[in-house]
């Protein structure tokens, strides 16, 4: 395999100072299949950081390695909250990730609790602290007030969201019964009621139509400037991609091959070939920009 | 347009319906034919003849080709456009009289339990309302317990346990264990037999609850029957499978319910009667079972039991909301055995006597099926489901009068089983989540909506 020239050598981007997370080295082989390949990038904090890449990159296998549903073979993945506190992600088991290193996320095929209204699912992700309130649920079925108080406050938390994402008149209504759209906003509204620290969305514009994803993109750039969350997306949605990313990283076959702002990423030959595509008439240039690379890292 | 389509193809079309009841005919009569028509007895000369009851056959194929007959022109296409008109008007809701139906069932059913002995009493007498008291009040409700109890695992945390009993048999067992070698009473022991039963629900719970759907339920069931194998193997400890007798009765405050002069009935001055015992065992387990639905409702509006629901319609996401999954699990598993011994360590004070034989997997099936028979996750549903299935049972043996058309060899009870089948089979086509199929959801903003069950998912282990 070649060896392409690495990002270390380009000069420092701001995301490199202090990142939310920083993913070191990190392998993922399932049997002889290698999903991720000795990956490593930062998410800087209160940016919005895009994985893009081609179907069957990796990109998922690299969100569940962050939020624990899946142990990496082999590196390191440290958050580092604002307060200072730092977690090794890689040790901890998936539930105490987001309970305690703070890291939400959502999921590409919709993972709603469809039989429960929309309030609920937004208690449901409030399960940790009403948990603490209730006094490990005895306080709460003696009904003590303390109890009555912190529910008070949770629901206070979801209209907050509900409001934000558009569906306090549904709040009521079963979320299965949801359309599409509102379903994945939903998600995003579940995952903030966690209050992460990261909040990791799996292909939020999959299915959206134009006016929902740019809806989406209005959201999302709300969610950095008001609660100052960082976000780390997966997305197939150049729109979406483009617009409001700070920082992009490009995967394919579970190598990084580029890592950079987006205008950096979106003229760099490798990702062309390999993910956005070009013009018929604009190959032939990039072909050849493509062989200087590959001839000038090969001697 | 659409409208008139079915309605052609569903419409009665009689001579394609009288050929396929001739047909239906034919394929009966070659199915009954040699299997009813024919018949070998033996003969007084102890030879083997052949009894020939074309008779029967005829009247069974003319049935068949009948009633086929009146299904395809009748009923097919009464129900197909009854279903067109259903379609064709909006859905308005519930109307009020139902609401009020849901709205106002269980505060009137408790109250008419709580009234159910005085009315019996003073409709039978004190004689007369033992059967009354004890076979259907005390039996029902020992089953609403269990259903209560079972629906917190598989209806709400949507864990299939096919092997409940054995927290049942753990109850029963530690209080007749307990109270006839230690002479405790039951007001201490019914809350150890229910720790007990939570114990030995967390014991199995954490190796078992890594497994999910078809893998938990079968492991489950594999546990009840080992509890029962040890209970009939273990001679020493439990008395085998001759069971433990004579155990004590419970007491009123210290009361005893019989004849001795400090007694009851003694003490009230009143004539000397079983039902006095029968009527307290009664309302005994009637607040328990309401202890069940207290904690029950009042958890599901808790976060613990909010999880529970979330666990049952997506394991993953409750995970990616850090929700403790396993603890979660446990607390439904442990919960859901506390209440399985309380009702046992009352079934065993109630019927003085305890044998592996009261805790076989026929049991568990039949708390598993009072659950899914009720809907699941509806309180309401399964108390109806269990007076359905055991009333229903008890119901079989007051059917003397059919002896007076069967002949005395006919024991209406012996059919339990089947017409148990046959029910569930009709029930699950026609309600097929149960019951009570919608849920309640537990806070609202602005309006409580009913939640249809369609949305509702069932649970994977």
């Amino acid at each position: 395999m070649v060896d392409l020239p690495s990002n270390e050598t380009a000069p420092a981007h701001p995301w490199e100072n202090s990142p939310v997370l920083a993913v070191e080295h990190v392998f993922m082989r399932f049997g002889g299949l290698v999903a991720v390949n000795d990956l490593s990038f930062s998410v800087g904090r209160g940016d919005i950081t895009a994985l893009i890449g081609p179907n069957g990159a990796g990109k998922t296998t690299v969100f569940n390695c962050i939020t624990g549903f899946y142990k990496p073979t082999q590196g390191m993945l440290r958050l580092e909250h604002a307060s200072g506190a730092t977690f090794l992600l890689e040790r901890m088991p998936d539930f105490r990730i987001s309970a305690k290193a703070k890291v939400a996320r959502t999921f590409q095929n919709i993972r709603l609790f469809s039989g429960m209204t929309l309030l609920e699912n937004l208690l449901v992700a409030q399960h940790n602290t009403l948990m603490l309130a209730s006094g490990m649920t005895i306080l709460g079925v003696l009904g003590l007030p303390a109890y009555r108080n912190a529910e008070k406050k949770a629901v206070e938390r979801a209209k907050y969201w509900l409001d934000k994402t558009g569906l306090t008149a549904r709040a009521d209504d079963p979320a299965g019964d949801l359309p599409y759209g509102a379903q994945r906003r939903l998600e995003i509204a579940r995952a903030m009621c966690t209050e992460p620290e990261l909040l990791c969305l799996d292909e939020p514009a999959a299915g959206l139509n134009p006016r929902e994803s740019a809806e989406l993109n209005a959201l999302l750039l709300g969610i950095r400037e008001t609660e100052k969350t960082s976000i780390l997306l997966i997305e197939h949605d150049m729109s979406v991609v483009m617009e409001i990313s700070d920082h992009v990283i490009v995967l394919e076959y579970g190598t990084k091959i580029a890592d950079g702002t987006p205008s950096e990423v979106r003229n760099d030959p490798r990702v062309i070939a390999a993910y956005l595509g070009v013009d018929d008439e604009e190959v032939e240039i990039v072909e050849e920009k493509l062989d200087q690379i590959i001839e000038g890292a090969a001697s | 347009m659409a409208a008139e389509g079915t309605a052609n193809k569903h419409g009665p079309d009689i001579a394609a319906a009288v050929k396929d009841a001739l047909l239906s005919g034919l394929v009966a009569l070659a199915l009954f034919g040699p299997l009813v028509g024919l018949r070998t007895e033996q003969n007084i000369r102890n030879e083997l003849a052949i009894q020939q009851r074309w008779g029967l056959v005829a009247a069974i194929v003319g049935t068949i080709v009948v009633g086929r007959f009146l299904l395809l022109t009748l009923v097919w296409p009464a129900m197909a456009a009854r279903k067109q008109h259903q379609s064709t008007i909006p859905d308005t809701g519930p109307s009020t009289l139902r609401q009020a139906v849901s709205r106002w069932f269980a505060p009137a059913s408790v109250v008419f339990l709580f009234l159910y002995p005085v009315l019996i009493v003073s409709a039978l007498g004190f004689q007369g309302s033992l059967k009354w008291v004890d076979n259907f009040g005390i039996q029902i409700l020992i089953y609403v317990m269990l259903g209560w109890g079972l629906n917190i695992v598989v209806g709400l945390a949507g864990l299939l346990d096919l092997g409940y009993v054995a927290f049942y048999a753990v109850g029963a067992y530690s209080y007749a264990l307990l109270s006839s070698h230690f002479g405790l009473s039951f007001w201490i022991l019914l809350p150890m037999a229910g720790i007990f039963a939570a114990l030995w629900g967390i014991m199995l719970g954490f190796p078992v609850l890594r497994l999910r759907g078809d893998y938990l339920a079968i492991v489950t069931l594999a546990f009840g029957e080992i509890i029962r194998l040890v209970l009939i193997n273990w001679r020493d400890f439990t008395n085998g499978s001759t069971g433990i007798s004579s155990i004590p009765k419970v007491t009123l405050f210290g009361i005893k319910f019989d004849a001795s002069p400090d007694g009851f009935a003694k003490m009230f001055d009143l004539p000397i009667s079983s039902a006095y015992y029968k009527i307290f065992l009664y309302y005994l387990i009637l607040l328990l079972a309401l202890l069940t639905a207290f904690v029950t409702i009042r958890l599901r509006k808790l976060p613990v039991g909010r999880a529970w629901e979330a666990l049952r319609e997506d394991e993953i996401a409750c995970r990616s909301l850090g929700i403790n999954t396993t603890n979660t699990k446990l607390t439904a598993f442990a919960l859901g055995a506390m209440f399985a011994g309380f009702a046992g360590s009352f079934f065993a004070a109630r019927q003085g006597f305890v044998s592996p034989e009261s805790f076989t997997f026929m049991e568990s099936a039949i708390i598993v099926a009072i659950v899914v028979l009720g809907g699941m996750g509806s309180m309401v549903g399964v108390a109806l489901a269990a007076v359905a299935m055991i009333g229903g049972t008890e119901l079989l043996r007051e059917l003397d009068f059919l002896k007076t058309i069967f002949g005395d060899n006919f024991d209406p009870s012996q059919f339990r089983m089947l017409i148990f089948g046959l029910a569930m089979v009709a029930v699950m086509i026609w309600k097929p989540r149960g019951f009570v199929s919608s849920r309640d959801p537990t806070i609202f903003l602005s309006e409580k909506k009913v939640i249809s069950g369609s949305l509702v998912k069932e649970g994977h282990g």
